[in-house]
């Protein structure tokens, strides 16, 4: 089942609707409910490989719908750790759950200073609303 | 300034429905309501519903009307009786394609041309050009409304007895007339209604109302591509010619029309490139204008919901063109493996 529309408090979000969660030096970074929403049901997951490095604001991996492939733009930069392979298997896991079982990588933070230029719930909710 | 949009009779249907819209061939149209994989198997397991009234309706008429459409068109008209339909080729003097349209004879000397909606003007203004005394073409587009009804289950929805496919009559479903084809673009049994547009929301409302789901472009495309059906703009084009694109038995090549000699010289000493349908042998879908090594390009790619992985139709050379084939095809710099396979791309398991 596709989630209901939310954008959690806890997280950061990157205006090209990415979100970052903050572990101490590491983050979680995924995809918001906007994105997942105007791609439709996701059908594949490109992911970075586990050890590359990543900047904040280029992509690093793609997801692709049915009809369309996007890019997935990294809210910070960092060095992959990890990749969400149940994603890769079932992309429409993002689908179901953005911010939960549907995180796309985890990496460990260049510049946690970095977080800072990125947008609280509220402040993305308003970017939301205007798009 | 951004060209405006027209709209169906079932414009406000869909809105309500909450059907995602997009503009396609100058048309505002719904891509999906629930979602193109929910849709899509809605059609390949029961019974789906598209409003398919973009595309162009064409009344060519009169006693000279049959001899007219024989040399434009790439089929044999002669096989095609009254209540009969034929998949067809308008071709050009290169032998390319203008349109892939489907003749429905109505009667002696009275012929419908059901087009593409982006070819519409095209090609009404082609056939109107050439238009010879003793017949006449009218674009009746917009006094119609076109349904397709697709699914194993769309006929005993419908209450509608089994007809020979590319056959046509005129009935009544819940009151309103249509005209019933037994035509479509899936790949499964079913029927196109045309109505009178006036007639467009009644009718939309039996169809649903007899539990066919709603069903937007997204899954007519997978559905397409998953039986070989070609998309014109896409797969066939005033630039490719239907022996290589695999459609010469729409091509009567024993009659005269239009390009017709590039034709039979094409088929005599073989295609150099020939449009072959593959499937990804690797985790990837690939897209239109995506190279494939060798010397093809993709055409159509989409992820098949019924396979869980990428298809596609493209040209390749012609040595590379037998189902079994390996293909490198240039996923955004990425190399992937894909296969040659028969056609259709996807067959139901009987």
């Amino acid at each position: 089942m596709p989630a209901a529309e939310t954008y959690p408090d806890d997280l950061r979000y990157h205006p090209e609707h990415d979100w970052a969660r903050i572990e101490g030096e590491e983050a979680v970074l995924g995809i918001t409910w906007f994105a997942q929403d105007s791609l439709g049901e996701l059908v594949h997951y490109e992911p970075p490989a586990v050890g590359a490095t990543i900047a904040k604001d280029e992509p690093y991996g793609e997801v692709e719908s049915v009809k369309a492939v996007s890019d997935v733009i990294a809210p910070l930069s960092g060095e992959v750790l990890a990749v969400n392979e149940r994603v890769v298997a079932e992309p429409e896991i993002v689908n179901e759950d953005p911010y939960g079982e549907g995180w796309l990588v985890r990496i460990r933070m260049a510049d946690p200073g970095e977080a800072e230029t990125l947008m609280d719930a509220d402040a993305y909710r308003a970017h939301v609303a205007e798009q | 300034m951004e060209a405006t949009l027209e709209r169906t009779p079932l414009y406000a249907r869909h809105l309500a429905l909450g059907a995602r819209m997009v503009p396609f061939a100058g048309w505002e149209m719904p891509v999906s309501y629930e979602g193109v994989i929910a849709e899509h198997r809605a059609v390949r397991t029961d019974c789906g519903v598209f409003d398919v009234s973009h595309m162009g309706e064409l009344h060519v008429e009169g006693p000279t009307a049959h001899a007219f459409l024989q040399g434009l068109l790439s089929n044999d008209l002669d096989r095609v009786g009254d209540g009969q339909a034929q998949y067809t080729l308008l071709t050009n003097e290169r032998g390319g394609i203008v349109d892939d349209l489907i003749v429905y004879r109505l009667r002696a000397g009275q012929y419908l041309l059901v087009v593409n909606a982006a070819n519409r003007e095209t090609v009404y203004g082609w056939l109107k050009e050439r238009e010879p005394r003793g017949c006449e073409v009218r674009d009746a587009s917009a006094e119609y409304a076109l349904l397709a009804v697709q699914g194993p289950r769309s006929l005993e929805r419908l209450g509608l007895p089994p007809r020979p496919a590319f056959t046509h009559e005129l009935g009544e479903l819940d009151g309103i007339e249509v005209l019933i084809s037994r035509t479509g673009y899936t790949g499964e049994p079913g029927v196109e209604l045309c109505c009178a547009a006036e007639d467009a929301e009644a009718l939309w409302d039996a169809v649903l109302a007899r539990g066919a789901v709603p069903c937007g472009l997204g899954a007519r495309d997978t559905l397409r591509l998953e039986v070989c059906y070609p998309l014109h703009g896409a797969d066939i084009t005033p630039d490719t010619d239907a022996i290589s694109a695999g459609l010469g038995w729409a091509c009567a090549l024993g009659k005269e029309f239009t390009g017709v000699e590039v034709l039979r010289r094409i088929r005599a000493e073989g295609p150099a490139r020939r449009l072959v349908p593959f499937v990804m042998e690797e985790k990837a879908i690939p897209r239109r204008g995506m190279p494939i090594a060798g010397g093809g390009e993709v055409t159509s790619g989409t992820h098949s919901p019924m396979l869980d992985r990428g298809i596609g139709l493209g040209y390749v050379p012609a040595a590379s063109a037998a189902p079994g084939s390996e293909l490198t095809i240039d996923v955004r710099g990425r190399p992937r493996r894909a296969r040659v396979v028969e056609k259709p791309i996807y067959r139901k398991e009987e």
